[in-house]
């Protein structure tokens, strides 16, 4: 086990830390802003994927996939606000719940309708493709690479907006008391649809970047999407910069726990052995590490009490 | 009231009397379909269920009453509708069944109640050894062996030091231990993964940094396709071999490039040079307009294997019905097809190379891994 290894896993927990975050943010928004159990949010993510592997396909352009997988998932994450989701916030959970995985299912057999039953093609452009040397002679994929800045960016302007813009302090004001903010003479309304939109562009720019490296395919949100509940349960629901912190440290977890635990055991018990309890446990670790946050701080780690 | 019971009873069995006059002709049989035909894993179950569909429409089999149903990838659906089946529409033969967990869940309980199955795709070991059952037969192959004959050709390939991965269930463990059942060389590392996992830079990583000199990976559906695109552009190059799972018609375009030139080993191909093959490639890219997979052949295979027992005995007949069955009197696209002694195929499986024809991705053969190849359970079966 080199140090080269290491900072190679390093940052492919890094990179998958970010793409959950990409998830996440719009989940804990939702929530946050909102009060709504947002189930669907796995399909905005296949919409996004799927929008961008058709357009890309279609004009040979990876950005214009990009663009439009922003622009698809935002566009039918405002349209299912205004036509479903609108009546569930003074439903409580259960109701909320039922009606979101319905829309998984109405989702996932549209999409099925329109594309068919085979994985669509999406890959990453020429300009990404194949592997840069990284200084002390890491050979990492560009396109990888290129997912992590991505993601940084976006958190970056998240922060930005939410911390600095007339937007963002009403989305933090909506958050804390919304009889207060609609009675200060802003359109909650209007408020909600958009955070609900911004939330689904960003699991649709996910998804594009994802389905890039991965298969574009019927059903492809959902693992995801319980993996973006255990980073906003982990971060604080809620709470951007919980969801940033968790999905980071989720990441690193998953990533470096599946590569190195095996080598671990095989230190103690012979090969076999060692892989498949290495691997069962690496699998059961993300949730060990939320169940082990939530002994400590039951509502997350920066999540309000 | 004792005489309207009984003219009721009277005009019910005259009824039963004339259906089954009217259903008489020997070579009639009503088929039960339960197949993934939604969610993830749709695509096979679509394939196999075109497969068997063309096979009736070639033979103008009008005697082949088919009931289709989905089970979702889900073996309490498939196990609800398999007593659906059974109980209310009363099949006389079942097959569909894609997913080796939830063929364990259903064709126990199916044989039992003197249904045959006839599997056109899963082939868990259980069913091949210790719990064979004279009215199951499988179509396809027992699930270790496209990846032992992947082992045999990495024998031949002159690798001597593999880095092999599979998912962490039940078939996944079935595709280590077939693979290293014929395989000589060292192993660099062996890894399983979560099943349904997507992402897998930390085990490109790992096998960049094990020295191998050769990869052996099970991964079918959308895992396999996320595995070779990363593993593409993770700039490892060292060669990739794998069963058919992850290379089949239906995934090929989805992976692209990456996957050009990886060898992979298969049962069936477009190109085997037979007869029945031939027709059977053309009349499927008429009727559907796409290229058939090794799913549609199976399902394909097995409505012929259906009709050939058909016409030598009636289905109401099990010990003859068994029997023509038994014989695999049918013409297979893959040639050569016999049955074992546990009811599973004896046939020959290739090795097949990636290439791309126009814009179109596809498989050609190269060799052949196994010759006459059986299954390592078939001496445990008992029956």
């Amino acid at each position: 086990m080199s140090l080269l290894l290491v900072i190679e896993q390093v940052l492919n927990g890094l990179q998958f830390g970010v793409m959950l975050f990409l998830m996440a943010a719009g989940l804990t928004l939702i929530f946050g802003v909102m009060g709504l159990i947002n189930l669907a949010h796995g399909s905005l993510y296949m919409i996004g994927a799927f929008a961008a592997a058709a357009v890309a396909g279609a004009t040979g352009s990876f950005l214009l996939g990009l663009i439009s997988a922003l622009a698809a998932a935002a566009a039918m994450g405002a349209i299912v606000e205004l036509t479903v989701i609108r009546r569930l916030y003074k439903r409580d959970h259960l109701d909320q719940v039922l009606a979101t995985f319905a829309l998984i299912l109405i989702f996932s057999e549209g999409t099925r309708w329109v594309f068919g039953s085979f994985p669509l093609y999406l890959d990453v452009p020429n300009w990404l493709s194949g592997p840069v040397t990284l200084p002390g002679g890491i050979e990492y994929p560009a396109y990888r690479l290129a997912i992590i800045v991505v993601g940084f960016a976006v958190a970056a302007g998240l922060f930005w907006m939410i911390g600095r813009t007339r937007i963002g302090i009403q989305i933090r004001a909506g958050e804390t008391d919304r009889e207060m903010i609609a009675a200060l003479g802003i359109d909650i309304d209007r408020l909600y649809t958009l955070v609900f939109a911004l939330g689904a562009a960003l699991a649709g720019l996910a998804g594009a970047l994802v389905g890039a490296i991965q298969s574009v395919q019927v059903g492809m949100g959902e693992p995801v999407l319980i993996l973006a509940f255990v980073v906003i349960v982990i971060g604080g629901i809620g709470s951007i910069k919980g969801a940033f912190i968790g999905a980071i440290l989720l990441g690193l977890t998953d990533t470096l726990g599946r590569s190195f635990l095996p080598v671990l055991f095989g230190t103690v018990m012979d090969p076999s052995a060692a892989t498949a309890v290495g691997s069962a446990l690496a699998s059961m670790l993300i949730y060990i590490l939320m169940a082990a946050v939530l002994i400590y701080r039951p509502t997350g780690l920066f999540g309000r009490v | 009231m004792i005489l309207k019971n009984f003219a009721l009873a009277a005009v019910i069995a005259a009824l039963t009397g004339t259906t089954a006059l009217a259903g008489g002709h020997s070579d009639a049989a009503k088929v039960g379909m339960i197949t993934t035909l939604s969610g993830g894993g749709a695509g096979l179950g679509i394939d196999v269920r075109d497969g068997f569909q063309l096979a009736l429409k070639m033979a103008g089999a009008e005697n082949v009453e088919l009931v289709i149903e989905d089970d979702q990838r889900k073996p309490e659906i498939a196990v609800q509708l398999a007593d659906k089946m059974i109980q209310s529409e009363q099949v006389d033969v079942m097959t569909g069944i894609i997913w080796s967990n939830l063929a364990m869940a259903v064709v126990p309980a199916a044989t039992a109640q003197g249904k045959f199955y006839l599997s056109p795709n899963a082939g868990p070991s259980a069913l091949a050894g210790k719990g064979c059952h004279p009215n199951y037969f499988n179509v396809a192959w027992q699930n270790d062996n496209l990846h032992e004959a992947a082992g045999a050709y990495a024998n031949e390939a002159g690798f001597a030091n593999s880095f092999i991965l599979a998912p962490n269930y039940p078939a996944g463990q079935d595709a280590l231990t077939g693979y290293k059942r014929f395989y000589e060389g060292e192993l660099a590392g062996e890894i399983y993964t979560k099943l349904g996992q997507t992402d897998y830079a930390a085990e490109i990583a790992q096998i960049r940094a094990s020295g191998a000199d050769s990869v052996f990976f099970f991964l079918p559906g959308g895992m396999g396709i996320s595995f070779l695109k990363q593993y593409a552009a993770s700039g490892v190059d060292l060669p990739v071999v794998g069963p058919a799972f992850s290379f089949d018609q239906g995934i090929l375009q989805a992976v692209g490039d990456a996957a050009l030139g990886v060898k992979n080993t298969s049962q069936w191909n477009k190109d085997i040079d037979n007869e029945a093959n031939a027709a059977f490639v053309a009349a499927f890219q008429e009727e559907y307009g796409r290229l058939p997979s090794l799913y549609a052949s199976q399902g394909f295979d097995t409505a012929n294997l259906l009709l050939s027992a058909l016409e030598k005995a009636p289905v109401s007949d099990a010990d003859a019905f068994r029997a023509a069955l038994k014989e695999a009197d049918f013409a297979s696209t893959r040639g050569n097809f016999s049955f074992g002694p546990n009811n599973h195929p004896i046939q020959d499986i290739y090795v097949r190379e990636v290439i791309q024809e126009g814009d179109v991705f596809t498989n050609k053969i190269i060799a052949t891994a196994l010759t006459n190849h059986s299954d390592a359970y078939a001496a445990e079966c008992q029956m």
